[in-house]
Protein backbone atom coordinates (compact mmCIF):
# COMPACT_ATOMS: atom_id res chain seq x y z
CA UNK A 1 0.00 0.00 0.00
CA UNK A 2 1.59 3.44 -0.68
CA UNK A 3 1.86 6.01 2.10
CA UNK A 4 -0.62 9.18 1.99
CA UNK A 5 1.25 12.13 2.82
CA UNK A 6 -0.76 14.26 5.20
CA UNK A 7 -2.61 17.29 3.89
CA UNK A 8 -4.97 19.71 5.27
CA UNK A 9 -5.38 23.74 5.07
CA UNK A 10 -4.40 26.20 7.38
CA UNK A 11 -7.34 26.20 8.94
CA UNK A 12 -8.20 22.49 9.35
CA UNK A 13 -4.45 21.97 10.59
CA UNK A 14 -4.87 24.17 13.25
CA UNK A 15 -8.24 23.29 13.62
CA UNK A 16 -7.67 19.94 14.60
CA UNK A 17 -4.52 20.84 16.66
CA UNK A 18 -6.10 22.95 18.66
CA UNK A 19 -8.99 20.81 19.45
CA UNK A 20 -6.44 17.93 20.75
CA UNK A 21 -4.65 20.40 23.24
CA UNK A 22 -8.62 21.80 24.80
CA UNK A 23 -9.32 18.47 24.92
CA UNK A 24 -6.43 17.16 26.85
CA UNK A 25 -5.83 20.21 28.72
CA UNK A 26 -9.65 19.54 29.93
CA UNK A 27 -8.46 15.72 30.63
CA UNK A 28 -5.35 17.15 32.77
CA UNK A 29 -7.54 19.84 34.78
CA UNK A 30 -10.64 18.02 35.56
CA UNK A 31 -8.43 14.75 36.59
CA UNK A 32 -6.25 17.27 38.62
CA UNK A 33 -9.57 18.66 40.37
CA UNK A 34 -11.04 15.32 40.95
CA UNK A 35 -7.40 14.05 42.59
CA UNK A 36 -8.04 17.46 44.44
CA UNK A 37 -11.55 16.96 45.76
CA UNK A 38 -10.53 13.22 46.53
CA UNK A 39 -7.64 13.81 48.89
CA UNK A 40 -4.27 12.43 49.61
CA UNK A 41 -4.11 8.89 48.13
CA UNK A 42 -1.29 8.11 49.87
CA UNK A 43 -3.84 8.77 53.05
CA UNK A 44 -6.77 6.61 51.93
CA UNK A 45 -4.81 3.82 50.83
CA UNK A 46 -3.55 3.73 54.24
CA UNK A 47 -6.67 3.73 55.44
CA UNK A 48 -8.47 1.67 53.22
CA UNK A 49 -6.30 -0.25 51.39
CA UNK A 50 -5.61 0.11 47.93
CA UNK A 51 -9.23 -1.09 46.86
CA UNK A 52 -10.34 1.62 48.45
CA UNK A 53 -8.00 3.71 46.57
CA UNK A 54 -9.53 2.76 43.75
CA UNK A 55 -13.31 2.53 44.58
CA UNK A 56 -12.26 6.47 45.60
CA UNK A 57 -11.11 7.31 42.13
CA UNK A 58 -13.47 5.44 40.10
CA UNK A 59 -16.40 6.86 41.79
CA UNK A 60 -15.71 10.17 40.89
CA UNK A 61 -17.78 11.85 38.07
CA UNK A 62 -15.22 14.68 37.55
CA UNK A 63 -12.53 12.03 37.37
CA UNK A 64 -14.58 10.27 34.32
CA UNK A 65 -14.91 13.22 32.72
CA UNK A 66 -11.30 13.80 32.74
CA UNK A 67 -10.59 10.31 31.48
CA UNK A 68 -13.56 10.83 29.19
CA UNK A 69 -11.56 13.87 27.48
CA UNK A 70 -8.34 12.32 27.38
CA UNK A 71 -9.75 9.85 25.43
CA UNK A 72 -11.49 12.43 22.95
CA UNK A 73 -8.14 13.95 22.76
CA UNK A 74 -6.33 10.55 22.03
CA UNK A 75 -8.60 9.97 19.22
CA UNK A 76 -8.58 13.81 18.35
CA UNK A 77 -4.46 13.42 17.89
CA UNK A 78 -5.33 9.69 15.95
CA UNK A 79 -7.67 11.94 13.53
CA UNK A 80 -5.02 14.81 13.18
CA UNK A 81 -1.86 12.56 12.48
CA UNK A 82 -3.88 11.30 9.38
CA UNK A 83 -4.37 14.96 8.33
CA UNK A 84 -0.85 16.50 9.68
CA UNK A 85 2.20 16.01 9.53
CA UNK A 86 3.62 14.33 12.88
CA UNK A 87 6.43 16.69 13.01
CA UNK A 88 3.58 19.21 12.91
CA UNK A 89 1.22 18.07 15.17
CA UNK A 90 3.07 16.20 18.10
CA UNK A 91 5.05 19.27 19.78
CA UNK A 92 2.53 21.85 18.40
CA UNK A 93 -0.60 20.47 20.59
CA UNK A 94 1.93 19.49 23.20
CA UNK A 95 3.42 23.11 23.67
CA UNK A 96 -0.31 24.21 23.29
CA UNK A 97 -1.24 22.06 26.33
CA UNK A 98 1.49 23.09 28.28
CA UNK A 99 0.91 26.85 28.03
CA UNK A 100 -3.22 26.09 27.69
CA UNK A 101 -2.34 23.64 31.48
CA UNK A 102 -0.78 26.65 32.94
CA UNK A 103 -3.70 29.38 32.68
CA UNK A 104 -6.27 26.78 32.84
CA UNK A 105 -4.82 25.40 36.14
CA UNK A 106 -4.56 28.80 37.47
CA UNK A 107 -8.32 29.90 36.67
CA UNK A 108 -10.18 26.68 37.39
CA UNK A 109 -8.09 24.93 40.20
CA UNK A 110 -6.99 28.31 41.92
CA UNK A 111 -2.94 27.40 41.56
CA UNK A 112 -0.58 29.98 42.43
CA UNK A 113 0.76 29.76 38.76
CA UNK A 114 3.83 32.51 39.68
CA UNK A 115 6.51 33.97 37.29
CA UNK A 116 8.29 30.33 38.26
CA UNK A 117 5.31 28.04 37.02
CA UNK A 118 5.12 30.45 33.92
CA UNK A 119 8.71 30.05 33.14
CA UNK A 120 8.96 26.38 33.52
CA UNK A 121 5.34 26.29 31.34
CA UNK A 122 7.30 27.95 28.41
CA UNK A 123 10.78 26.52 28.76
CA UNK A 124 9.32 23.30 28.55
CA UNK A 125 7.19 24.25 25.73
CA UNK A 126 10.05 25.55 23.59
CA UNK A 127 12.10 22.60 24.67
CA UNK A 128 9.37 20.24 23.20
CA UNK A 129 9.56 22.16 20.14
CA UNK A 130 13.15 22.10 19.51
CA UNK A 131 13.06 18.07 20.60
CA UNK A 132 10.87 17.44 17.25
CA UNK A 133 13.41 19.24 14.87
CA UNK B 1 2.36 24.59 56.18
CA UNK B 2 6.20 24.51 53.97
CA UNK B 3 4.54 22.26 51.03
CA UNK B 4 8.18 20.06 50.07
CA UNK B 5 7.99 16.35 49.25
CA UNK B 6 9.56 13.46 50.88
CA UNK B 7 12.00 11.12 49.24
CA UNK B 8 9.04 8.42 48.66
CA UNK B 9 6.71 11.22 47.08
CA UNK B 10 10.15 12.04 44.78
CA UNK B 11 9.85 8.50 44.11
CA UNK B 12 6.41 8.59 42.53
CA UNK B 13 7.60 11.79 40.49
CA UNK B 14 10.62 9.87 38.79
CA UNK B 15 8.17 6.67 38.10
CA UNK B 16 5.75 9.14 36.92
CA UNK B 17 8.84 10.56 34.61
CA UNK B 18 10.23 6.91 33.85
CA UNK B 19 7.14 4.69 33.15
CA UNK B 20 5.55 7.05 30.59
CA UNK B 21 8.90 7.30 28.29
CA UNK B 22 10.08 3.96 29.03
CA UNK B 23 6.44 2.53 27.84
CA UNK B 24 5.98 4.70 25.20
CA UNK B 25 9.45 3.35 23.76
CA UNK B 26 8.34 -0.60 24.46
CA UNK B 27 4.74 -0.09 23.28
CA UNK B 28 7.08 1.65 19.83
CA UNK B 29 9.30 -1.27 19.89
CA UNK B 30 6.64 -3.57 19.81
CA UNK B 31 4.66 -2.39 17.02
CA UNK B 32 7.24 -2.11 14.64
CA UNK B 33 7.66 -5.55 15.40
CA UNK B 34 3.85 -6.31 14.71
CA UNK B 35 3.91 -3.98 11.75
CA UNK B 36 1.23 -1.14 10.04
CA UNK B 37 -2.39 -1.38 11.32
CA UNK B 38 -4.86 -0.39 8.88
CA UNK B 39 -8.64 0.88 9.27
CA UNK B 40 -9.50 -2.31 7.53
CA UNK B 41 -7.25 -4.75 9.09
CA UNK B 42 -8.26 -3.90 13.07
CA UNK B 43 -7.52 -7.10 14.20
CA UNK B 44 -3.94 -6.71 14.16
CA UNK B 45 -4.67 -4.47 17.14
CA UNK B 46 -5.52 -8.29 19.26
CA UNK B 47 -1.98 -9.47 17.39
CA UNK B 48 -0.27 -7.01 19.10
CA UNK B 49 -2.09 -7.47 22.69
CA UNK B 50 0.26 -10.49 22.26
CA UNK B 51 3.57 -9.11 22.23
CA UNK B 52 5.67 -8.78 24.78
CA UNK B 53 7.01 -5.85 24.01
CA UNK B 54 3.44 -4.35 23.41
CA UNK B 55 2.45 -6.19 26.67
CA UNK B 56 4.94 -4.68 28.92
CA UNK B 57 4.30 -1.37 27.58
CA UNK B 58 0.82 -1.28 28.96
CA UNK B 59 1.93 -2.47 31.86
CA UNK B 60 4.73 0.29 32.42
CA UNK B 61 1.90 2.99 31.28
CA UNK B 62 -0.90 1.56 33.46
CA UNK B 63 1.87 2.06 35.94
CA UNK B 64 2.10 5.79 35.07
CA UNK B 65 -1.42 6.68 35.33
CA UNK B 66 -1.39 4.87 38.74
CA UNK B 67 1.40 7.13 39.77
CA UNK B 68 0.36 10.42 37.77
CA UNK B 69 -3.10 10.59 39.87
CA UNK B 70 -1.10 9.75 42.96
CA UNK B 71 1.13 12.60 42.43
CA UNK B 72 -1.50 14.82 41.39
CA UNK B 73 -3.31 14.21 44.73
CA UNK B 74 -1.06 15.82 46.81
CA UNK B 75 0.89 18.42 44.29
CA UNK B 76 -0.76 21.03 41.87
CA UNK B 77 -1.10 20.19 37.70
CA UNK B 78 1.81 22.96 37.17
CA UNK B 79 4.01 20.93 39.51
CA UNK B 80 3.47 17.70 38.12
CA UNK B 81 3.57 18.48 34.16
CA UNK B 82 6.93 19.68 33.64
CA UNK B 83 7.58 16.38 35.30
CA UNK B 84 6.35 13.92 32.77
CA UNK B 85 8.13 16.41 30.47
CA UNK B 86 11.42 15.37 31.50
CA UNK B 87 10.35 11.84 30.03
CA UNK B 88 10.97 13.50 26.79
CA UNK B 89 15.05 13.82 28.09
CA UNK B 90 14.43 10.38 29.35
CA UNK B 91 13.57 8.87 26.00
CA UNK B 92 16.35 11.35 23.87
CA UNK B 93 18.98 9.59 26.37
CA UNK B 94 18.00 6.36 25.61
CA UNK B 95 18.13 6.71 22.34
CA UNK B 96 21.55 8.23 22.41
CA UNK B 97 23.02 6.48 24.47
CA UNK B 98 21.25 2.56 24.12
CA UNK B 99 19.96 3.04 20.84
CA UNK B 100 22.98 4.94 19.91
CA UNK B 101 20.84 7.18 17.34
CA UNK B 102 22.13 10.76 16.64
CA UNK B 103 20.94 13.72 18.68
CA UNK B 104 21.05 16.99 16.78
CA UNK B 105 21.90 20.35 18.25
CA UNK B 106 18.13 21.49 18.75
CA UNK B 107 17.53 18.59 20.60
CA UNK B 108 20.44 18.91 22.81
CA UNK B 109 19.43 22.63 23.32
CA UNK B 110 15.35 20.95 23.98
CA UNK B 111 16.88 19.00 26.43
CA UNK B 112 18.43 22.17 28.53
CA UNK B 113 15.58 23.95 28.24
CA UNK B 114 12.87 21.27 29.48
CA UNK B 115 15.90 20.31 32.58
CA UNK B 116 16.09 24.28 32.87
CA UNK B 117 11.58 23.93 33.33
CA UNK B 118 11.84 21.03 35.87
CA UNK B 119 14.29 22.95 37.62
CA UNK B 120 12.13 25.74 38.06
CA UNK B 121 9.30 24.06 40.07
CA UNK B 122 11.24 21.60 41.07
CA UNK B 123 12.78 24.25 43.95
CA UNK B 124 9.62 25.25 44.66
CA UNK B 125 5.96 24.58 46.76
CA UNK B 126 4.79 21.55 45.19
CA UNK B 127 0.71 22.47 46.78
CA UNK B 128 -0.83 25.75 46.39
CA UNK B 129 -2.51 26.79 50.18
CA UNK B 130 -6.28 27.57 49.70
CA UNK B 131 -7.58 28.73 52.94
CA UNK B 132 -11.13 27.56 52.48
CA UNK B 133 -9.78 24.08 50.85
CA UNK B 134 -12.33 22.75 53.31
CA UNK B 135 -15.32 24.40 51.76
CA UNK B 136 -14.58 22.28 48.82
CA UNK B 137 -14.51 19.12 49.98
Amino acid sequence: MTPVTPHAGTFETWATILTVALTAIAGDVLTAGAMRRIGDLDDIRAHSGILGAIKAVIGSKMFLLGVLSMALSFFSLLFTLSKVDVSLAAPASASLTFIGNAAAAKIFLHENVDRRRWLAALFVCAGVILLSK
Amino acid sequence: MKHTLSPQRYLILLAVMLTASVGDTLLSHGMTQVGPVSLHHLGTLFIALRNPWVIGGIVLLLGFFASYLTALSWADLTFVLPSTAFGYVVVALLSRFWLHEHISAYRWAGIILIVCGVGFVANGPSLTEHPHADDAQ
